[in-house]
Parts: structure tokens; sequence; C-alpha cells
């Protein structure tokens, strides 16, 4: 390689040598003897590489690219004898500054590689950073050394998946976790078994491309309590991990941890789905800061108004441009990466109506981007989850261009079932929709389209769902004005916390109903981290800047929540037993292959009857186990959300069988739930009475007998 | 503290002491010193530890380095300090590796 002409340089710069390099791919790449650097401008007219060693406040050299260099709107440069180690970089870009016209160029800024895959500045969480620094979020290479020995993606079927939704410092940044490494990828590691026992096989991330946590930092007026940038959905780096989250990231190795990390995950099974946030960036809107896209082409990369200034669907400032061919490229050439470097099974896209947007904010009836992620080949088998809605009024629950790829964060399913649970009226015609995947959204789909969640990390824990009326983000500095008002809570009589031992029993009951529920759905169940245990945030609805106990996960809650936490497992264990929950058909509401019963019957107090009058709130159904493979029993399940006892008739189990109990939420623990071979029979077999506010479930296969239960 | 390092080669075993730091400075150094062992081909390399009370990203990469270039090669990380220990936990290397207390070990780890 040494005598390659190509591989010698042609100029040099204050000791500096480098030569014209190579436009693709974009970023900084390692090549034999130095590395290539390739940035998309299409405004600038000039371009400077900026070079730092780690931590230094001045640069070690500038070159200018050439005019040769440049390609296009392309300048590329290879520069030989780099210590890769100890790299940093960046570019400064001159250009017109007419921000009427959408142009901000600033030479004196120095703004970091929009490909960067690794960035340094924020190497530690919470260290107060330089704020003298003249470049505040600074390039690294990254190397590609890692030995992921067999692992690969799961390529796990998605609905057979039960997604944990999880922020990487949150859950074991507490002090309960005991463990070095609090608050870090490698934190997690240490819980795998605890996720395992759970029953999950998959878990989404919170944001954790590099994001800035000390943005929009400030102190609470009244209390002084530090508020900082938690959840990170507001991205610096897409292509880079955050340092902060990583206990080796003070020596710049985040890199390997988070592969370690996602390599554990993948020998326990558990897929890793990443939250991503493509809407808009960390530099808000033009009072924001310049740390990347805005001083290297702000045109290109956000979508402006005709005088220059941010659209703003995402309601964070900005909005990317995520339609233009060039950003559309960047999209895909992150996801591409971070699926063939860093093994990760799919991704969960923030307010993805944004993606969906043209250049001039206008929703696209067949958007370019999400076409492509859906048909790219590279991403074929990973996941594709939208919430499907933006900050600018475009709802698209059951109308995401989904190019029979896309599944949704379905909030018609949320709202549905907190309203059931509180006993709305009204209702039930929706819920018997809901739990059979929603084909009224997705019936040219499957259920696999319907991501199933009663709570994620926007909104209410469960907890807390069944605790408060009303949202209390006092604690945020807003003067509660901030977070959801469409919360469809309950909270049973008290609101918050109370030693009042029937509201607490009741607030249990309706934690099983909701896991219940979710579990028994059609489509892919997801929860929140702690929803298991009963985490609380008092109240607080949006706990975007609390990084400290409201949002940590307490560990002493498995213990003194066991009931909840061992119901919840075995629940899951249900789940994942009985593959008619999990099948990727719509119910047909009849018999089709000649069993005497439909596929799912709807039921009410009286067998047979289902009542979906406004005034219901009672509903059953039975699922017959010859419609699906491998599904052993019969499943009938009710759910009695009245405030009194009701009687439910129960339909005739088949010849030679007889029903059992495998869940009655109205009962403490160990009678609110069995392991299905544990079952006791019913001593009744016409009749339940389900508790208020309850549910039961039941089963009958061709080996049951009819032996003494306890009922 | 600056980095002290030795080398020798008994047979098929070639060992490297270090002490101090072993980081960005002295990474390529000590990259030089593991790029000759290899060399000869050496079913074993020790690394002498005890008293490395660092180690950067550079480090790790030799390491990997070495696996990689031969992959049948066993390396032992003779006694290493806790913060060492903990970076090769973290990320994931010290399943690459066999960490032992001392060359008496090194006859009964598979």
């Amino acid at each position: 390689m040494d005598t390659r002409v190509d591989y010698y340089p042609t100029h040099e710069h204050q000791g500096f040598k480098f030569r014209r390099g190579r436009t693709l791919p974009f970023g900084a790449t390692v090549v034999p003897t130095g590395v290539n650097f390739s940035v998309f401008s299409s405004a600038a007219t000039s371009c400077t590489l900026v070079i730092f060693r780690k931590h230094e406040q001045k640069p070690i050299v500038e070159i200018d690219f050439p005019r040769e260099f440049r390609t296009g709107d392309v300048y590329s440069m290879i520069v030989f004898d780099l210590d890769y180690e100890d790299l940093e970089y960046g570019y400064r870009f001159g250009g017109p500054w007419d921000p009427r016209s959408g142009q901000r160029f600033d030479r004196s800024k120095i703004v970091s590689d929009p490909y960067a895959r690794v960035v340094g500045g924020r190497d530690q969480w919470c260290a107060q950073p330089d704020w003298d620094d003249v470049y505040q979020h600074r390039a690294r290479l990254a190397f590609d050394d890692f030995d992921w020995e067999e692992d690969r993606p799961l390529e796990t079927a998605i609905t057979d998946l039960v997604i944990y939704e999880l922020h990487v410092r949150g859950f074991t940044a507490h002090p309960s976790f005991g463990v070095r490494a609090a608050g870090t990828f490698a934190g997690i590691l240490a819980k795998i078994p605890f996720l395992k026992e759970l029953g999950v096989n998959c878990v989404e991330l919170l944001p954790i491309f590099e994001f800035d946590e000390w943005e929009n930092s400030r102190r609470h007026p009244q209390t002084g309590e530090l508020l900082l940038n938690y959840w990170g959905y507001s991205t610096v780096a897409f292509f880079a991990p955050k340092a902060g989250y990583a206990a080796t990231g003070r020596l710049g190795m985040q890199v390997d941890e988070l592969k370690n990390l996602i390599k554990e995950l993948h020998k326990a099974g558990i897929e890793v789905i990443l939250d991503v946030v493509f809407n808009h960036t960390a530099e808000g809107d033009h009072r924001g800061p310049t740390i990347s896209f805005r001083g290297i082409d702000n045109r290109s990369y956000y979508i402006l108004t005709p005088d220059g200034y941010y659209y703003n669907f995402s309601g964070c400032g900005n909005t990317l441009n995520c339609n233009h061919p060039v950003v559309r490229n960047l999209v895909l050439d992150c996801l591409r990466y971070w699926a063939a470097d860093y093994h990760v099974d799919g991704f969960r896209f923030d307010l993805a109506s944004i993606l969906g947007r043209d250049q001039n904010g206008a929703p696209l009836a067949n958007p370019p981007l999400l076409e492509s992620l859906a048909l790219d080949p590279v991403l074929s088998k990973c996941k594709l989850i939208a919430e499907a809605w933006d900050a600018g009024g475009l709802y698209q629950v059951g109308s995401f261009p989904a190019y029979n790829r896309w599944a949704e964060w379905n909030g018609k399913y949320r709202d549905s079932v907190r309203k059931f649970i509180k006993g709305d009226m009204g209702v039930v015609p929706e819920i018997a929709g809901r739990i059979q995947g929603s084909p009224d959204l997705y019936y040219y789909r499957g259920p696999s389209a319907s991501v199933n969640f009663i709570n994620c990390h926007d909104g209410f824990t469960l907890h807390d769902l069944f605790s408060y009326n009303g949202k209390h983000n006092e604690a945020n500095g807003e003067n509660n004005n901030d977070g959801s008002n469409d919360n469809y809570s309950w909270n049973c009589g008290v609101e918050g916390e109370t030693s009042d031992e029937g509201v607490n029993r009741l607030r249990l009951q309706l934690k099983k109903n909701a896991f219940c529920i979710l579990m028994l759905s059609r489509g892919v169940p997801m929860f929140l981290m702690g929803d298991e245990m009963g985490r609380t945030q008092r109240g607080n609805n949006n706990t975007y800047c609390q990084d400290n106990e409201l949002s940590w996960m307490d560990w002493t809650l498995a213990q003194r929540n066991g009931e909840l936490l061992r119901f919840v497992r075995m629940m899951i264990r249900f789940r994942r037993a009985n593959p008619v929950l999990r099948s990727n058909w719509f119910y047909q509401g009849r018999d089709y292959v000649g069993s005497g019963k439909p596929d799912i019957s709807f039921h009410g107090t009286r067998a047979w009857a289902p009542d979906f009058s406004p005034g219901s709130r009672c509903l059953a159904f039975l699922l017959c186990r010859k419609h699906t493979q491998d599904q052993q029993a019969d499943i009938y399940v009710a759910m009695n959300m009245h405030w009194q006892a009701l009687p439910f008739q129960i339909p005739k189990p088949g010849e030679r069988e007889s029903w059992k109990i495998v869940v009655n939420t109205s009962m403490r623990a160990p009678e609110d739930i069995y392991e299905t071979s544990e079952a006791p029979s019913l001593n009744e077999q016409e009749q339940v009475i389900l508790g208020p506010r309850s549910m039961m479930v039941l089963i009958a296969d061709a080996c049951t007998r009819s032996t003494p239960g306890t009922r | 503290m600056p980095l002290e390092m030795s080398s020798s080669v008994d047979g098929n075993t070639a060992r490297l002491s270090l002490a101090g730091e072993l980081d960005g400075a002295s990474a390529p150094a000590v990259r030089d010193v593991v790029d000759g062992l290899l060399r000869g081909s050496p079913h074993r390399l020790l690394l002498l530890v005890e008293k490395l009370t660092f180690m950067a990203s550079a480090g790790l990469r030799i390491l990997i380095f070495a696996k990689q270039k031969q992959p049948n090669l066993r390396i032992y990380v003779v006694r290493p300090q806790e913060t060492v220990l903990d970076t090769l936990k973290k990320t994931g290397f010290y399943q690459s590796v066999y960490i032992v207390n001392s060359e008496a070990e090194l006859n009964t780890t598979t």
C-alpha cells in the first residue's frame, strides 16, 4: 500500500500533509495512512477542516479545502499521519449571513460533523462544561474493532415481542441500585437477569444519540433544584452514542460499552430498539446554538418559512427537513449504521409524522423518506415503529404511510383502555376492537402494526394513572402548564399517596387489570419501566427535566410491591405460552375451521350476549383454540369495570372439558394468578361472580378434568 | 505516572509487563512492542499489569488488535487493578481474555 500513489500526500500546511479525498462516505473514515474527511454543503463559499488534540482549547491546525477538493457540494480530503486516538475535528464554513433567505453561515464558529460517530465534550453526565470552549461538541473518530463474536440482530417476530421502555440513566441511577456504573450502559448489564425473569424480550431505549443534558438547563424558581435535559429528545449527533451514558465515557469508550450491552442483551434473548429523534435537532430556533447543521447548510437541513425562520412542527424550535434528498440520505445512512455496526434490532421514531412532510412542511401522500426506510435492504429486518403524530397537528394513527412495514404507537389503544379501566361509559365497543389489534385502524396490515401501550415516558406512570386525577408538574418550574391534560386517570378517591388500605387495594387491582388487558390483546405490548412494580412520579406526567428520584427506578419497589411484580411476570408468561394472543391475523368472529365456536366471540353478563350499549361497563370474550396453531386451550376473559360485583354466565366448555381459573384480579396473591398447569378448576362451571372493577381469565383444554377447585 | 514496560519471550509464551499509565501518549510504544512479540507467533501473551494504574482506550485497542490479528492467541491479564478490570468488563473485552491472579493460575484456566 505504501507504493500506491493515491496514498501519498500532495499538499502540506503547517507540517500536516494531505491530498484530495474521497467524496463518500460522508464523515471521517480511517483509510490506510490517514483519515478521509468528507462533508456536504450546498451554499458554503469556503470550508476549513479544524483539528484539535483532545480537550485542548486551541486547534493544532486549520486546513482550508482547496477549490479542487470540492466535487459538487462535497468537500473531501485525506489528512495523513494523524493520531487517531487523540483527534478531535470540526469545520468552519464561509458563506452568506442572510437569515431572510435562510443562510446562516458564520466562519467564526467551529461546527461539528453531522456524521460524527463519537462526540466529546459531555463525557461525563452533568459534569460542568467549559462554557468558554470554542467548540463544545467535538467530533472524534470511532473504531470498528469490537469483537461481536457470533452476535447478530435477533429478528424476533414483532408479534412475539414484549417491549419495555426504559431510560438508560434512570434505570440504574437510583441509590437503591447499589452497583457501580449506576446510570450507564454498563449499569444495565447488572439488571439483565431481572429483565429476563420479568419476561420482556425487547428494550426500547429512550434517546441514546449524543445530546446535551445542559440544554435549557435552569434552576427551579422556587426550589432551586437543577433542571436538566434529562430525556434527551434533542439530538446533537445522530451517529454517536451519548458519552455521558457510558461508565467509560471519560475514557472515550462509549462505543464499546454500548456494543457490549447490546451483545449481552442479545445473549439473553432481548432485542434492542432505539428511540430516534429525526424531527428536530438540538440547535433550536434562530435563538439557539450553532452546533452543526445550522452552520453547514441551514437551508437544506431545516424546513424554513418564506422569510427564513424555522417551522416548528416539533414544538422544540426547529424541524429537520427530512425529505430533502441529502437529509433523507443522512437519515438512511444513520439508521443503516446503527443496524449494521451496533446490531440494533429496530427504531421507534419520535414525532414520526414530521418525516412525512415535504420541504415546505406540507404532508406528503408518498413521502420518499418513509418509503426508503420501509424498503431499505439493510433495514429490512429492523422493526420500524412510528409515533404517528407531530406537534403541528398532523395525527396519523391508523393512516401513517406504512408501506406494509411501519408499526405505530397506538394512542387510541392507550386512551380506550384507560377510559375502560376507570369505568367510563360508552367504551365497550371500542375496547372490543382494541383487544383484537385495532382492525378499524390496521385492517390491511394486521395486529402487528399496533404497538399497544397504556403508559410510556409521556404521561403518568401506571401507578400514578390510578393515584391522581390531575397532573402535578410543579417540580418542572412551568406552573404546571406543561404536560398533557388528557390523562383519563382516576385517583380512586384520594389524590396522591395514601395509607388507606381500601384505596391501595383498589389501585393494585386496577394495575393488574391494566396488565391483564395489555397482555391479552393482539398487537405488540409495550410498557414503561417501573410500572411492573408500581413506580411513581408523584403525579408528574412530564418528567423531561427531572434527573432525580422522581424519574429514577427505585429498586426497593421490587420487594415492596412484590405482588404486582409477580402478577406481571406471570401475565407475560401467559401471553408467551398462548399463541392465540400473538397471532398476526385479525380475528374473524366466525368459525372457519368447523370447531363449533367462532375464533372470537363476545359475551356480557350473559353468555353469547355482549352488551355494547352506552351504559355498559362489562365485556367478556372467548377465544377458541382450534383457530390458532399450537394453541392448547380455549381462553375466556371476563372484564367487569362496574363498581359492583356482577355474575357472568360462562359459555359451556367443550365436551370433556372444564374451566380452570388462571387470573382473578379481585383476589390477593397467590390466588390472583396461577401458572396454567396449577390453575384450579371452577366449582361452578356455568357462572362466576366478578368482583367490582376486576377481571377473570379462564382456560379450558382437552386435558382438563373437572376436579374440586377453590371456587 | 509515565509508563514502564519490559518484555520477554519464553518458548510459546510472550510476557509484557506494564506499570504506570497506558494512555494515548504511551500506547504507540506498547503497540510496537506487542507487534514485535506477535511476530514470533506465541500461543500465549501474558500481560503483567499489577502495577498498571490506568488504561485508556488506546491501550484497550492494542489488546483488541492483538486478539484479532492472532485469533488463537490466549491473552492472560495477570492481577489487574480494579480500574483496569472495570474497563475490561464494561467494554466487554474481558470475555476475550483470561483474568488471573497469578501466573500459577495459567495452567488451570481453559
